[in-house]
């Protein structure tokens, strides 16, 4: 034990391992999305019930874009409740929530709308062009858009209550001419 | 009544596992050798019992058992048969029993091998084995159970990751668990040495073929790994310094320079810190990237499900560490160096070179891959690190390595005289200028392709001359040629085993330039009976199909491929699978030696009017593969038997 330094030898492994051990308190799945902060892209698309479906045509409310499929359990399964009490809630506060069904089957998305009962508008995405535009990752995903029509929040899995009031109180808090963060 | 008996035998061998590291331990410590045998039938029994849990999740998913939890996710009913094999190891929990019986079956042959031979080492070799065992096995209860049941049972599973079903699958991870468990065999032993204090040199020749091994099953492992990505990926690259592949690519280069640096040690009793400390960074690299892949704390591709795992790895990473460096510091005084480096033009310094710029890779590939973590515990900001960090500080070491390559078999020991470097390196020298003369002259670009390709002749140069000049002395005594030169490579099975090595790296590394520098490639949309066109090749789009596969739906495409005349017709294919977010692109290719054309299908027109492809020449990428193989036999040759024993 003459020389004490050597000691330093295991030691000096232990910043390492506590940088590894900070690891468990990271999300490295929690990216943030380019397009927040930018203008959501434009589409048009049919709903299940031949409705027309257009973002353009709710500028100046607060949307809800909701990507989802019928074969995304348990997520998909998860929220659906969650975004049809959501609906009824903000409906008639000026808020407007599209369901964009993709990669998926016609009678099986439509036996999914039937099967929670939900009432705001669905439309399948058939090209894929628009979840490519919204750079969709994997289902569910939903992107909170502000008045102004720009993508204010993106949303990774499950949607809760919590989560989306909290969202959308804070856009419909914004009055309709107050300009989004670049 | 499958998820009952597996967890039972699993908790045995557990115990078992546990008692005979505990009984080895003491046997170490006391010298009572029925304390050691006790041991071993431990390790042997752990053995059976891993095998027999192995079988019955294996019996699971043939049978379709989809009580078990782990066969409902990982299989379905229209699996194929070989998928269902693979299954077993395609996620979490298989992979931590396939790793536990490789494990388990290095600790049998230690048993059957080293039993008698290595009175001092062997408790503690069995002690070491033991433990890690007794970790994986902990996991395999604990924390990542492949028998946990699942009730209510389902009529159907959720099925394979459709990414590994292909053949790489099968034998990748086979090939890579093979590399990182076996370096647990010379670290045992090192262990061994720094418990019993006979840290010389035994240890390192105990161990010696062990270390091909391991090196070898881990060269293949990454090889196959890049043979999937390239064919079943569909992004036309083998590498993409993925955080998981850095993993495995760590331990590889920090056991690459442990095989190299115990020749030094062997040869000229230099270096015993050094080779203790490599063996000890390669197997915690290996525990590494284990942790890396299962504890979700990297973001990557061939991330695993996180979960309490993660810590219990962190653990035992800790454990290791901390007293395998402690271990060290214990004996610091025996470790320290006898030997002496006579002059800086010598083959000791060009392996140290060697070791150095080795090293400085492995801690590179370390830094980019934890710099994410870093940035975000220090400066709150998360960051990637890409390709280009990793290849800009990279080429230049790699390079280095390369032209070292054909320095140290051929530079004398202790002192090169001006004699021995002219007689050795005047002929390759001139060659490599020579071929960066053709090269530059003959238009090929850019700069560091030249580079690579004179560094290689020169390399290969080195090697032709030294086997041609043994087989002109060997001549001389009247042999004829072909036996002379196969006596050559069995008699001197390790020189020549790490030669064809060299050479396989050489291969490498000219597909690797090739591919990088060469390749090229377009995305265009065509109509039915439309053509693409690149670097000479018309590739012509004549149609969709669709068809309905045992568990999944696909679309192919078909495209003429021709050159002035008809080469081939590719089928690249999207394939559905209902349990999957998004379409899975199935890759048709034409293999080349000089050039692959590599089809991706992407978007298509549901009335197969049109369709939209990624177009590919990749040059030389074959190299690759074929390289491969050189060192598989280069590698096969240097573990045969010793012909010629050492005095």
């Amino acid at each position: 034990m003459r020389r004490a330094w050597r000691w330093l030898i295991p030691l000096s492994a232990i910043p390492v391992l506590a940088l590894l051990a900070y690891g468990f308190r990271t999300n490295p799945r929690d990216i943030a999305s380019p397009l927040v902060g930018r203008p959501a892209p434009a589409f048009a698309l049919t709903a299940f019930d031949g409705t027309a479906v257009s973002l353009e045509a709710h500028r100046g409310r607060v949307v809800v874009v909701n990507f989802w499929a019928s074969w995304c359990y348990p997520a998909c399964y998860e929220e659906a409740p969650v975004l049809e009490r959501a609906w009824r809630t903000y409906r008639d506060r000026g808020l407007t929530l599209i369901g964009v069904d993709i990669q998926d089957k016609r009678e099986a998305a439509e036996k999914f709308i039937r099967d929670f009962g939900l009432t705001f508008p669905n439309a399948q995405d058939l090209t894929g062009k628009v979840s490519v535009d919204f750079g969709v990752y994997g289902v569910p995903e939903t992107f909170f858009l502000d008045r102004r029509g720009q993508i204010r929040a993106k949303h990774v899995g499950a949607l809760t209550d919590e989560i989306f009031r909290a969202n959308v109180e804070r856009l419909l808090a914004e009055p309709e001419g107050k300009p989004g963060p670049a | 009544m499958i998820p009952e008996i597996g967890r039972a035998a699993s908790l045995v061998a557990l115990v078992l596992a546990l008692g005979g590291a505990v009984a080895a331990t003491a046997g170490g410590r006391t010298g009572r050798s029925a304390l050691v045998e006790a041991a071993q039938r431990a390790g042997v029994g752990v053995f059976v019992l891993i095998s027999f849990c192995f079988a019955l999740l294996t019996y699971a998913f043939l049978t379709f058992d989809f009580s078990v939890r782990y066969v409902a996710s990982n299989t379905n009913l229209g699996t194929p048969f070989y998928y269902r094999i693979t299954g077993v190891w395609g996620a979490l929990e298989g992979s931590i029993i396939l790793w536990a019986w490789m494990l388990a079956l290095y600790t049998l042959i230690i048993v059957l091998r080293h039993r008698e031979t290595t009175r001092e080492f062997y408790p503690w070799v069995l002690a070491v084995m033991l433990s890690v065992l007794a970790f994986f096995l902990l996991v395999m209860t604990v924390a990542a159970s492949p028998f946990e049941r699942l009730a209510p049972v389902p009529a159907d599973g959720r099925g394979l990751n459709p990414l590994l079903e292909d053949t790489g699958m099968i034998t990748h991870p086979v090939a890579l668990y093979l590399g990182f468990t076996g370096l647990t065999v010379p670290f045992a032993f090192a262990i061994a040495a720094l418990v019993t204090g006979r840290v010389g040199d035994a240890w390192i020749t105990m161990t010696r073929r062990w270390t091909i091994i391991a090196w070898y099953f881990l060269s293949l492992g990454l090889l196959i790994g890049g043979w999937w990505s390239y064919h079943v990926l569909g992004w036309g690259g083998y590498w993409a310094w993925d955080p998981v592949e850095n993993a495995a690519f760590m331990p590889w280069l920090a056991a690459t320079a442990f095989l190299h640096s115990v020749m030094i040690q062997e040869r000229r009793r230099m270096l015993k810190l050094w080779n203790i400390s490599l063996i000890i960074l390669s197997f915690t690299l290996t525990l590494f990237g284990t942790f890396l892949t299962r504890s979700g704390i990297i973001a990557s591709v061939h991330a695993f499900t996180q979960g309490a795992i993660g810590i219990l790895f962190l653990s035992f990473l800790a454990l290791v560490v901390l007293v395998a460096l402690g271990l060290v510091a214990l004996r610091w005084d025996a470790l320290r160096a006898q030997g002496e480096l006579d002059s800086v033009v010598s083959r000791e310094s060009a392996f140290l070179l060697n070791n150095v710029l080795l090293i400085a890779a492995t801690f590179t590939v370390f830094f980019g891959t934890v710099f994410p973590l870093l940035s975000e515990a220090v400066r709150g900001v998360k960051v990637s690190v890409g390709a280009p960090f990793f290849n800009q500080v990279n080429i230049p070491l790699f390079l280095s390595l390369i032209f070292l390559m054909g320095v140290g078999p051929l530079i004398a020991w202790r002192r090169a005289s001006t004699d021995n470097l002219r007689r050795n390196f005047l002929w390759p020298v001139a060659l490599g200028f020579l071929a960066a003369l053709v090269a530059f002259g003959a238009g090929v670009r850019p700069t560091l392709a030249v580079l690579t390709f004179a560094t290689t002749v020169f390399v290969s140069a080195t090697i032709a001359l030294d086997f041609g000049r043994a087989t002109r002395a060997r001549r001389r005594t009247g042999e004829r040629l072909l036996p002379a030169m196969g006596g050559l490579l069995l008699r001197h099975n390790r020189r020549y085993g790490g030669f064809l090595v060299h050479f396989g790296v050489l291969v490498i590394a000219v597909g690797v330039t090739g591919s990088h520098a060469w390749s090229v490639q377009t995305e265009t949309t065509l109509k039915r009976g439309e053509h693409a066109e690149l670097a000479g090749y018309r590739v012509r789009f004549d149609g969709l199909s669709a068809s309905e596969e045992s568990n999944h739906a696909k679309v192919t495409g078909a495209f003429t491929v021709s050159n002035g005349r008809v080469l081939d017709v590719l089928r690249p294919a999207k394939k559905f699978y209902p349990q999957q977010q998004s379409p899975i692109a199935a890759v048709d290719y034409r293999l080349g030696l000089t050039e692959d054309i590599y089809l991706v299908l992407g978007d298509f027109a549901r009335d197969g009017t049109e369709a939209t492809i990624k177009l590919q020449v990749n040059r030389l990428v074959s190299w690759i593969w074929i390289g491969g193989v050189v060192i598989t036999l280069g590698a096969l040759l240097a573990i045969l038997p010793e012909a010629r024993r050492p005095a």
